[in-house]
């Protein structure tokens, strides 16, 4: 039951954004695209750091970079 | 639990399709880069260091490939080999390769990785769709992965396998024209053997071999924000990022993770961006230090205790030069980081204390885009 | 599902719709309307107004340095520009990057042989209503918007060829 209601609201939000026009023109995007506000600036980087974390932590998963391999026991 | 989420990625796929974009071309593939890499990581007696490459490379205005190559060179006297082994020397290569499309507002993309260690390896195949909405300002993406493991124990006979299915699902959302959001959920699902065939664990201060599941299902919910900070003559100077993330599992992990970062030109070639990252994680249900009776799964693997961390990094990007040697860009980069390990439920046994231990991890890399 | 997962689907949900509802639909100009005057400096100093290029026909091309598919167009419009810039022909690329320095950098990149207006302050852009990026215009001898162009795909530039030879004979 609460699941359809979820699948009920994210169903409204695709649908009613389609409606309203971007309240961030276009035009003024230009810093979105400046890597100071990239999510994942240096992927091998983010992916190296990702991959020291997850080999000594229980915890895994949403994250920016994927960590990959096995580590030292 | 699978079968539901099952039917939300099903639903939310039809809520996609349903959606009819205009023409606007406002998703991108990622940019045609080189990264080459030197990294190192020395702490608790383990010393980890190799190699790194990473090429991207467009084809045609809809397809882009890249490729990846990884070395660990271990040195390994960490607290469980020195405790009840020897030091040992061994080297990690891992291989990936994937392709991105690009049709109008969305992203396809499929990826393989391989992972080779004497006495492990690990195939993976992933899938991820990307897709724009309300004009480019919402990215929804959905990510799967399926991975195979070959385990086995050196100088022996052993050999057993585990599984692993990664279900992800993500929403990106421009807010304003200096600050983005997100929000990540990420499931695993594994089988199979699933700890170390070199580890034991201590029942009454004597050594039994651990025994974990054979399944552990995994979700982590992760929320991230962007805000633009500082700007001088319409250029974006500084900006700050802060990310949670909180992991649960069925072996009754309990984890969080909470990240700061500020990243600032100091100049026309310096960008510079110290962080900070903590983690917490309460202990599996079947870990113990000491087990004072016999259980049926037993654990003392000190990544399912309960300890935290704290790390302190900074990472210092050069620019080299635009435009030169058919390079758009190039950047030489230093990043290094310092973290401390406190355990609360993990005993070192060479001295009868709580463990605890300090990492320094110092990475350099050239990057090139073209 | 579990009630946490759901919970912040609904959150994150009602969020995004309050966001939507802020939104106002401006848009380019329809085919058939005037096109609203404008005067923004060039980068060769000049200062240039629309409405003194009437009895020319003008393609007006909004771009920024951080666009990719305006980067891959603009440098395209430089055969348009030089075979028919005789026949009473003009070209004019608005530029709105906030950094000045950002676009004269792409400038010296792409080596372009039209004019240039910036349009930092986004007066031109607002009133032009310009809802992607890149977005192009081609304006007839009497200052009527005639065909608008949203994006850059493959082979737009020959459409513009192809508009700005017919709006030429009339």
């Amino acid at each position: 039951m609460k699941q359809r209601g979820t699948l009920v609201v994210v169903a409204a939000i695709c649908l009613g954004g389609c409606a309203t026009g971007p309240w961030v023109k276009p035009y003024e995007r230009g810093w979105l695209a400046d890597p100071l506000m990239s999510v994942s600036r240096d992927p091998l980087s983010d992916k190296y750091l990702q991959h020291v974390h997850d080999v000594r932590e229980g915890a895994r998963g949403a994250t920016v970079a994927e960590g990959g391999g096995c580590g030292c026991n | 639990m699978r079968m539901q989420l099952r039917t939300l990625v099903r639903a939310l796929w039809l809520a996609l399709a349903g959606l009819f974009a205009a023409p606007t071309r406002g998703a991108l593939l990622p940019e045609d880069r080189v990264d080459l890499m030197y990294h190192y990581y020395n702490g608790g007696g383990t010393r980890v260091d190799g190699p790194a490459l990473l090429v991207r490379k467009g084809i045609g205005e809809r397809v882009s490939a890249y490729a990846s190559y990884f070395v660990d060179n271990v040195s390994c006297a960490s607290i469980d080999v020195v405790t009840t082994a020897s030091p040992f020397k061994e080297k990690r290569q891992e291989y990936g390769g994937g392709v991105d499309y690009l049709y109008r507002n969305s992203t396809v993309g499929l990826s393989v990785q391989r992972s080779n260690e004497p006495d492990y390896v690990s195939s993976t195949v992933g899938a991820t769709v990307a897709h724009e909405v309300f004009d480019g300002l919402t990215t929804i993406s959905l990510g799967y992965n399926q991975s195979r493991a070959e385990v086995g124990k050196a100088h022996t006979d052993f050999s057993d396998h585990a599984n692993r299915y990664q279900y992800k699902l993500g929403v990106s959302q421009v807010v304003t024209k200096s600050l983005l959001m997100n929000l990540n959920y990420e499931t695993i699902l594994e089988d199979g053997y699933l700890q170390s065939p070199y580890r034991s664990a201590r029942l009454l201060g004597l050594s039994v071999p651990e025994v974990y599941p054979r399944t552990r299902d995994s979700h982590a919910v992760a929320f991230g924000m962007i805000q633009g900070l500082g700007s001088s003559d319409g250029q974006l100077r500084s900006s700050g990022y802060l990310r949670y993330r909180y992991f649960w599992d069925t072996w009754s992990i309990r984890a969080q993770t909470v990240e700061l970062g500020y990243g600032t030109r100091l100049d026309e070639r310096w960008l510079v961006e110290p962080r900070l990252r903590h983690y917490k994680q309460s202990a599996a249900s079947f870990y113990a230090d000491d087990f004072t009776t016999q259980m049926v799964f037993m654990a003392r693997d000190r990544e399912l205790s309960d300890f935290s961390n704290n790390a302190l990094g900074v990472k210092a990007s050069y620019l080299l030069f635009n435009n030169r040697f058919r390079l758009s860009r190039a950047a030489l980069n230093f990043d290094y980081e310092f973290i401390r390990y406190h355990y609360n439920n993990f005993t070192d046994v060479r001295t009868g204390q709580l463990y605890e231990y300090k990492a320094n991890v110092f990475q350099v890399f050239l990057s090139g885009w073209f | 599902m579990s009630a946490r997962v759901s919970l912040l689907i609904r959150l994150l949900a009602a969020t995004m719709l309050a966001l939507a509802g802020a939104g106002n639909a401006a848009a380019l100009p329809a085919a058939g309307a005037v096109a609203p005057d404008f005067a923004a400096k060039s980068d060769s100093g000049r200062n240039v107004r629309l409405s003194e290029l009437r009895g020319q026909v003008v393609l007006v091309n909004f771009w920024a340095s951080w666009c990719s598919p305006c980067r891959q167009e603009l440098p395209l419009l430089n055969k348009i520009y030089a075979r028919y810039r005789a026949a009473g022909f003009m070209l004019l690329a608005v530029n709105v990057d906030d950094n000045r320095k950002d676009a004269e950098a792409m400038l010296k990149r792409l080596d372009l042989r039209f004019p240039t207006l910036f349009d930092g302050s986004k007066n031109v852009s607002k009133l032009y209503g310009v809802d992607t990026m890149p977005a192009t215009l081609v304006i007839d001898r009497d200052g009527r918007v005639r065909y608008v162009h949203r994006g850059y795909y493959d082979g737009y530039e020959r459409k513009y060829e192809q508009q700005v030879r017919e709006l030429l004979k009339e």
